[in-house]
């Protein structure tokens, strides 16, 4: 079945420059497999379109349930350069858990 | 166990959190980090403009309103209010508050001391772009290096009551205190990441204990009197996180794991001053209401460089806006975009960049947004930067003519036209640590 990735998942994202740092956090350990399946580097970017100029870099937290996402070139040119109203990419976590995932019934639910 | 309260997470933070974290319950150490990279180069033209000034104002009136139950209740204060002007920092301190004993960290502030780097072949080239610093030279209206947690501890070693630095890291003001009660040494890189890492979890202050939390928001209690965080620290570098007993907001290992990912770049690499810190070591327990216990922490030695951050004058922006009612607002925004895009081409204007936005359509997520067919209103928003300030200023006169010339329901344009504003940016480089040195001085 398809559900909102905010099903499973919370988050929280910020800036470093102009690479926006997105940070997805799974509501249980069991649902961390999951993410690491779902949630690719190449989905987040296409999720977001031409907000992201840049490549997408994807690392992992295991013992926080959690990935991190760096992607470059997201910002408009960030911090005091960009155009942009979310020049910092505080709404960015939000707009990726908003991301349809496929996952089974029972994955959800066990 | 050691109590360090945060009670600042930037300059323009919440001002009362201060004073309730000193009131509400005992804690050791405050701790206020009030320094963004932009903030370096705004003081630093304050002190251009007045050699008294340079510094986070909201400090010494804030010292001045807590000095006494700092005073009865044995509090110290580390704080990177400095700025590029410690030393008048501390002296207005003393004004308000001449009670307290208070210290300054130097030697951070390197801006009189680029021309002598880049004589010495030091280019601090752009970590980013790999350029060296003379491109620029000329338009540098601040220089410092990121200063870690040893020159706050040998400040606290001389007793003061207040430590003031200038562009100390975030997380060393946590660090600073746990190296001087514990007497950490400069090679013990685990404890020196745990008090890293526990740095990182409170340098946003209450977004670790409930603000901006998007796990379960609308079930955290009481925002309008949220506890800032206060970390329990041991001498062996397992920490807890925690706030005031009867404060509003949350602490749990959900609000505590989205501030640990919060500007997060390589988790196993969190490069510092005084320690790489490594986020993929990190075991956080729940340790009863609103208490996570962190402990597990591993780091490695630090790298042979700190961090410079150099500002400098970049360009020009202005930003406006129109406001279109329904129906079909998108449309009528989209449409109002496009002519002022043809009026600027018209005019043979160039820029570096324009941007428009159609907030309450897409603004902040662009394809990544759920569709609303009918919005019952979208503001438009235009942006330009460019070197040419002329070019920019004729821009701000492009955008209110619509409301009688453009699509119809033009409105929201009371404010006038927008104003031209400088684009201060940074450029970030390494220098050699040695190039950096630190002192600290009582100032009577």
């Amino acid at each position: 079945m398809r559900v909102p990735l905010s099903r499973i998942a919370h988050g929280r994202s910020g800036d470093k420059g102009d690479t926006s740092n997105i940070g997805i956090i799974a509501y249980e350990d069991r649902w961390y497999p999951v993410l690491v399946r779902e949630v690719t580097p190449e989905r987040v970017k296409a999720h977001f379109g031409s907000l992201i100029e840049g490549r997408v870099e994807r690392f992992e937290l295991p013992n926080l349930g959690a990935l991190n996402f760096l992607c470059y070139g997201a910002l408009g040119g960030g911090g005091t350069l960009s155009l942009r109203i979310d020049a910092q990419g505080k709404t960015m976590a939000a707009g990726l858990l908003g991301m349809e995932i496929e996952i089974d019934e029972r994955e959800l639910t066990d | 166990m050691i109590r360090i309260a945060n009670g600042q997470g930037f300059w323009g933070d919440w001002l009362e959190a201060p004073v309730r974290l000193v009131e509400q319950g005992p804690i050791d150490y405050l701790i206020l980090d009030y320094l963004a990279e932009v903030t370096m180069s705004i003081v630093q033209k304050q002190k251009q403009a007045d050699p008294s000034l340079g510094y986070a104002r909201d400090f010494p009136p804030l010292i001045g309103r807590i000095a006494a139950k700092l005073k009865e209740r044995r509090v110290r204060v580390v704080a990177n209010a400095g700025g590029v002007n410690p030393v008048a920092c501390a002296r207005e301190v003393k004004r308000l508050a001449p009670e307290l004993k208070v210290a300054v960290v130097l030697g951070d502030d390197v801006y009189e001391r680029v021309d002598d780097f880049l004589a010495r072949g030091l280019e601090l080239k752009n970590l980013d772009t790999g350029e060296p610093l003379t491109v620029i030279r000329g338009q540098i209206s601040s220089a410092n290096a990121y200063i870690g947690a040893f020159p706050l501890a040998e400040a606290l070693g001389t007793g003061a009551d207040v430590v003031i630095a200038g562009r100390s890291t975030d997380t060393a003001l946590a660090l600073g205190p746990m190296v001087h009660e514990f007497g950490w040494r400069a090679d013990q890189f685990d404890l020196l990441a745990a008090g890293t890492i526990a740095g990182h979890i409170v340098e946003c202050g209450a977004q670790c204990t409930g603000g901006n939390c998007i796990a379960d928001w609308q079930t955290i209690p009481d925002f309008a009197n949220i506890g800032y965080p206060i970390i329990e620290a041991e001498a062996d570098g397992s920490f807890v996180i925690t706030k005031h007993h009867g404060t509003g907001g949350r602490v749990s290992l959900e609000t505590v794991k989205e501030q640990l990912l919060y500007e997060l770049g390589d988790p196993q690499n969190y490069i510092t001053p005084d320690c790489v810190a490594d986020f993929t070591s990190v075991r956080l327990v729940e340790d009863g209401p609103d208490r996570v216990r962190v402990s597990g922490i591993k780091g490695r030695p630090k790298t042979p460089f700190l961090k410079v951050s150099v500002s400098y004058l970049y360009g020009f922006k202005a930003l406006g806006t129109i406001v279109y009612s329904w129906p079909d607002a998108l449309e009528k925004a989209k449409a109002a975009d496009a002519i002022v895009r043809a009026r600027l081409a018209a005019l043979g204007l160039k820029f570096e960049e324009i941007y428009s936005e159609y907030f309450g359509a897409n603004a902040c997520h662009g394809i990544a947004a759920p569709v609303n067919a009918q919005p019952a209103e979208v503001m438009l928003r235009v942006g330009v930067r460019g070197k040419d300030k002329k070019a920019v200023d004729r821009f701000t006169r492009e955008l209110i003519p619509l409301v009688l010339n453009g699509p119809p329901t033009g409105t929201g344009y009371g404010d006038g036209r927008p104003s031209v504003r400088e684009v201060v940016a940074y450029w970030p480089a390494l220098i050699p640590r040695e190039e950096i040195v630190t002192r600290v001085e009582v100032v009577e």
